[in-house]
């Protein structure tokens, strides 16, 4: 008999599989189940953006295109963040890459710059992929606890106290999931000024950048003063375009850094899907108005789910980004955990614990409102149902 | 305000005023006065439930009839549509442009009921020239709502 136990990474083994995946387990099986729990869009990918991928197949596009992503769509990438967030200068030939989702980029990024014993600061609450890619590269984790009373922003002072001489990388992760927190330009000003002078860089993680509401508009770290030298933006078509199942992001930064990454996605992907690709080409070029329109869509569920919480008694801070709403559940007594628990098996509701995402969501639940009106309505009268039980 | 008002209560008509005024940023009162004069202007004019009948085996019969008609001198097509529009079986009616004028969708619960319609009210009236109907054999949507979607998520319980 192999014991797999000594075969398997001892990093692997290391890295502690998602808390929580025990409790929806339980909930996959569940009847009836009223979620609040997904990451991703309900919209399906507009017309247009599939037609451009069946064309594509009808075209025989059929095999690997080069490395780093068909060129034209490098090209739009880095038009599109110029156009959109007023980031200039990125050479579409050498400071771009086509990956696999963000997820990739954020994977090859950490591997291509971090060694043994490098420290990666982590702002929490925050994605939960960031700790365990950092880890299989053998660096650091170092969490930054934001807090509700700074809408969970990474404040300069909180960075410089994290600082070390093996201080590497500095994770982004704005707007943020899973609080919906964003860091507008002046925040941005702040960490600019702790790490100006250093060598440390920026993993800037901008998935949700176009889904920011309050008529605030996403602000690249990239675009400040001194940051575009020290920044990779990771960002992908997933959140904006409704395009989850397609697989494609894309990082942009110095071609120095972008080149390393391209040589580990060569080795390790050869190239992100073909069709996906030329869908993501109609997307930058004709996709605005299918943006907006789902943005508005959002900011009226957004409105509406935090009134929802807080006529409920669950404090929640407006959240001016991504389609999360991270309301604290201190005043129920019940830790994050058992808040979860006992809300889908009295009610059936699925909403995620704060603490999923870092120790320091503790006492907070996440809740996503990528979900109609009306099933935002039902999970809401369920919770506040619960909330009286709880009292009760 | 008005048009925003009007797209989220479109498709979702139970919405209160105090949800639409959290979802619109506005206040309350604002959202009633608005909503007062909406309905005062006619520009809301009711609400119905969309159901698949054929689900609890109680199908009604629906036709969809092409009518094309004489219209009078002055009025236009008018005084005949709302002639038509008066009958009960109409559920829905249309100006047209094309090989037809008027598009009729009418209900009853036999195909018997929708012929006798046709012949005995619909045609006879002295503007009609001539009528095609063609009977709907199922429905697949209605008012942008599938009728037989399950409305299942395909996006799983939980994805961080």
């Amino acid at each position: 008999m192999i014991d797999y136990s000594k075969l398997i990474n001892k990093t692997i083994q290391s890295v502690k599989p998602s808390g929580i995946r025990k409790y929806f387990d339980i909930a996959a099986e569940m009847d009836d189940v009223i979620s609040l729990g997904v990451g991703e869009p309900d919209f399906k990918t507009p017309w247009h953006i599939r037609e451009a991928a069946i064309q594509s197949l009808n075209e025989g596009k059929t095999r690997y295109t080069s490395n780093s992503g068909i060129l034209e769509l490098r090209d739009e990438i880095c038009k599109y963040y110029e156009r959109r967030f007023g980031v200039k200068g990125y050479n579409y030939r050498t400071d771009c890459l086509v990956s696999v989702g963000g997820s990739e980029a954020i994977d090859l990024a950490v591997r291509c710059l971090i060694n043994p014993g490098d420290e990666v600061l982590i702002p929490e609450p925050s994605f939960v992929c960031y700790t365990p890619i950092v880890a299989m590269s053998g660096g650091v984790p170092v969490p930054i606890r934001t807090v509700v009373e700074n809408d969970f922003r990474l404040t300069g002072d909180e960075l410089r106290a994290a600082i070390t001489p093996k201080t590497k990388m500095l994770i982004l992760p704005y707007p943020n999931n899973p609080t919906g927190g964003i860091m507008r330009k002046e925040h941005l000003e702040e960490i600019a000024e702790v790490l100006r002078g250093t060598d440390i860089m920026i993993l800037s993680d901008e998935i949700y950048a176009e889904l920011t509401y309050g008529g605030i508009s996403h602000a690249s770290i990239a675009a400040v003063d001194g940051m575009f030298e020290r920044t990779v933006i990771v960002s992908g078509f997933s959140k904006a375009y409704s395009m989850t199942g397609w697989r494609l992001g894309y990082a942009l930064g110095p071609k120095e850094v972008i080149a390393a990454m391209t040589k580990l996605h060569q080795y390790a992907i050869m190239s992100a899907p073909t069709n996906s690709q030329y869908a993501a080409i109609e997307a930058l070029r004709n996709g605005d108005d299918d943006v907006r329109d789902m943005l508005k869509e959002y900011d009226a569920r957004r409105r509406f789910i935090v009134d929802g919480f807080n006529k409920l008694g669950l404090a929640c801070f407006e959240p001016n980004g991504a389609f999360y709403v991270f309301p604290c559940i201190q005043s129920s007594g019940l830790t994050s955990d058992e808040f979860c628990e006992k809300l889908l098996y009295s009610k059936k509701v699925a909403v995620v614990p704060g603490n999923a995402f870092g120790e320091c969501g503790e006492g907070f639940i996440r809740v996503s409102y990528c979900y109609s009106i009306s099933h935002i309505k039902e999970a809401l009268k369920r919770i506040g149902d619960f909330l009286d039980e709880c009292k009760g | 305000m008005k048009k925003e008002i009007i797209n989220l209560l479109e498709k979702e008509p139970q919405l209160t005023n105090a949800e639409l005024a959290a979802m619109l940023g506005i206040s309350e009162e604002e959202v009633a006065a608005q909503v007062a004069e909406l309905k005062k202007m006619g520009v809301i004019r009711g609400q119905k439930l969309i159901v698949n009948r054929e689900l609890i085996g109680d199908s009604k019969i629906t036709a969809l009839i092409e009518i094309k008609v004489t219209p009078k001198s002055k009025l236009g097509f008018d005084a005949i549509a709302h002639q038509i529009a008066e009958f009960e079986e109409v559920q829905s009616l249309y100006l047209m442009s094309g090989g037809f004028d008027l598009a009729v969708t009418v209900t009853g619960n036999t195909f018997h009921d929708v012929a006798m319609f046709v012949a005995k009210r619909l045609s006879p009236l002295e503007s009609v020239v001539s009528t095609a109907t063609h009977f709907i054999l199922r429905p697949y949507k209605e008012l942008g709502i599938k009728m037989n979607d399950s409305g299942t998520d395909d996006r799983g319980i939980v994805s961080l």
